[in-house]
């Protein structure tokens, strides 16, 4: 059990490449701590730095209490389960999970309750004779899983440990990593690329983009206050709406607010309706269907704007500029080529600052 | 899917594997068959008359005491080469895989023995180690000891073993490093995690998924030290001094075509013959199968 805190984390490459430039997080005992992001912003080198495997060029880590900046991996009692399960291919299942319990000298009986118990919970127990190459990729990724527990250490590190799987196994898998870090209560720290995985798994989530932090919080507030552009456009699934406040159309909407300092606008494609009413306060787009996406529960409208917008801050996913998506229920499907008009409510509406990097309160 | 090439005539495929067919027809089988003949006949010593004499020349072999003290000495060779060889360039290979600052140089450096010919590194290595012209030997004997290969043979038998085993480390090393290379880094940093101290991690893991590779290399050393060094032997000692660096391929040669005894010489080679066939089939058996983890 332990707090791990990171306190202003820096890793700089020999080549003076900044990959983490000041890192502050601190997570709690028993907290489940997401670090997500797109590829190359710096999260699996960060975890990477909590597990001893990259040095710290600047700030300090802190687990439990201790600075572990200078302490090697096996001795900051830590266990991690990797992307490609790192599993020794020459050992058995058991072995596999009891070679850390006899590195440290543990005795052969309690080490066979341990990996007994553990194989137990993760429905291992018949195959604890077998070769790694011999199991499913969802075995492996639980034997990956059994020899991070089998250990009680104090922190569980996970590099994104579900994207070798098929999309069924990870959703089923990802409940079970939830179920079993409540059971166990250890704090962990979780990788993912995946916006759904990290919402749905962290008691904290940290956005990362280029090495830095752009958010830390609880996920549903993240999700209802991005602090930035670049997060209102990595959380969520499609992606938030985001467009400039310049033009007409949508300056004369938003006047009266205090949104006069802001540059961008952004609207949840959820957070539409199709209606010809303008909410008061609110902000209307007329649109062009041209295409639909109905995937059963829920329709997807693609439009277009008639004004061109100029674009953006430019950020993952994000949609061509002029083009807007809209979620309805999946009752409801425009025809393509109809023109519409959707509307959000004031409450509804994120405003930033003109470079992305501030939300401004409607 | 089928890999299949159609040929339109029958002929065209039996052209186009003629020629490696020939090479080998000429050059392996036609000189073995030969041998395999040759064994079997005895030839008086002016090459005047031969006479068909059935197994005599083995059974002759097997009565020779010099025979099995080639034999014992060749296995003692080869398991000396092939040890300290690959100890040491798995030693080297370990090392090289670190990212060092110039580290391809060191690799490209570690590599070039390989490129030398056996009898020219016997040749080098005797201007090193030669009792009266060699640098080496100068300090040797400033250190006190009696360092004569050419009247000692024990010495004799060391100078060819570090010969034999300093060219083969190059190969070995090769070999070392692509298999380290294939080892998952991240499999040995979950070792590390696992709290296994460097030297632990090796032997623990490093060294077993290493297991098909030095499996395989140690047949071609042993191979290696079978055969290839007959021009270290030749250029350094020529056999001696007395037999006491004496091969069997070595043997081969020094009966067949110094001694004149060619019926000897031919059942020498194909017993010899006989023994590749064995170290390869347990090669192709196990490297193949067995010495997978």
């Amino acid at each position: 059990m332990a707090n791990v805190t990171l306190r202003s984390v820096r890793k700089t490459y020999p080549g003076g490449f900044e990959a983490i430039k000041g890192v502050d997080v601190d997570v709690g005992d028993g907290q489940f701590c997401v670090l997500v992001g797109p590829s190359g912003c710096g999260k699996s080198t960060l975890l990477r730095m909590v597990a001893g495997l990259e040095t710290v060029t600047g700030g300090e880590i802190d687990i439990g209490g201790r600075v572990v900046n200078g302490i090697e991996p096996a001795d900051r009692d830590i266990a991690m389960v990797f992307q490609n399960y790192a599993l020794y291919p020459h050992m058995s299942v058991y072995n596999n999970m009891a070679y850390g319990l006899r590195n440290r000298g543990m005795a052969e009986a309690e080490i066979k309750t341990r990996v007994e118990e553990a194989a137990r919970v993760l429905e291992l127990s018949s195959m604890l004779e077998r070769k790694p190459r011999q199991l499913s990729g969802g075995q492996r990724q639980r034997v990956a899983m059994g020899r991070a527990i089998v250990r009680q250490p104090k922190v569980f590190l996970f590099d994104e440990p579900l994207s070798n799987l098929d999309a069924k196994l990870r959703i089923a898998m990802r409940v079970e990593i939830r179920k079993l870090q409540r059971r166990l209560n250890t704090t962990s720290i979780y990788v993912t690329h995946d916006q759904l995985e990290a919402m749905t798994l962290a008691d904290i989530l940290v956005v990362m983009n280029g090495g830095q932090v752009e958010q830390v919080g609880n996920p549903l507030d993240i999700y209802e206050k991005p602090a930035t552009t670049f997060v209102a456009s990595f959380i969520g699934a499609p992606p938030m709406n985001l467009m400039s406040t310049r033009p007409e159309e949508i300056r004369s909407q938003l006047a009266g607010s205090n949104a006069a300092d802001a540059g961008i606008l952004g609207i949840r494609p959820e957070d539409f309706v199709i209606t010809d009413d303008v909410p008061a306060g609110g902000v209307a787009l007329p649109l062009t269907v041209e295409a639909i996406e109905r995937v059963g529960a829920e329709t997807f409208v693609y439009g277009s704007r008639e004004q061109e917008d100029q674009r953006v801050a430019a950020t993952p996913g994000e949609l061509p500029p002029g083009e807007v998506i809209v979620r309805i229920p999946g009752t409801q499907a425009p025809a393509i080529g109809a023109k519409i008009r959707v509307a959000a409510a004031r409450a509804k509406l994120h405003l930033f600052s003109d470079d992305g990097r501030k939300r401004l309160e409607a | 899917m089928q890999k299949q090439a159609i040929f339109q005539s029958k002929l065209l495929p039996y052209a186009l594997v003629a020629p490696q067919l020939s090479i080998v027809l000429i050059f392996f089988y036609w000189p073995a068959l030969q041998a395999m003949i040759q064994s079997f006949l005895l030839q008086d010593a002016f090459g005047l008359s031969t006479s068909f004499v059935w197994f005599d020349n083995y059974l002759e072999l097997f009565r020779e005491r010099a025979y099995f003290e080639a034999i014992l000495r060749t296995f003692f060779f080869s398991f000396a080469i092939a040890v300290s060889s690959l100890s040491f360039a798995l030693l080297l290979a370990v090392m090289a895989d670190k990212p060092l600052r110039g580290v391809m140089l060191y690799r490209t450096l570690l590599i070039w023995p390989y490129a030398v010919a056996p009898p020219v590194v016997g040749v080098l290595w005797i201007f090193m180690l030669h009792p009266s012209l060699g640098v080496l030997s100068r300090y040797l004997r400033a250190l006190g000891v009696d360092w004569n290969p050419l009247l000692d043979g024990d010495q004799a038998a060391t100078l060819i073993i570090l010969a034999a085993a300093w060219k083969q480390i190059s190969y070995n090393f090769l070999f070392f490093l692509a298999g380290l290379q294939s080892i998952p880094r991240s499999v040995l940093e979950a070792a590390a995690i696992d709290g296994a101290r460097p030297m632990r991690r090796f032997w623990t893991v490093t060294f077993p998924l290493l297991s098909p590779t030095i499996f395989f290399l140690l047949v071609v050393n042993i191979v290696y030290a079978f055969f290839d060094t007959f021009g270290i032997i030749d250029t350094m000692t020529r056999g001696g001094p007395g037999k006491s660096t004496e091969t069997l391929v070595y043997k081969v040669y020094t009966d067949g075509l110094l001694g004149g005894n060619l019926g000897s010489s031919a059942a020498q080679s194909v017993i010899l013959m006989i023994m590749v066939i064995v170290l390869t089939g347990i090669q192709f058996r196990f490297v193949e199968r067995k010495v997978t983890y």
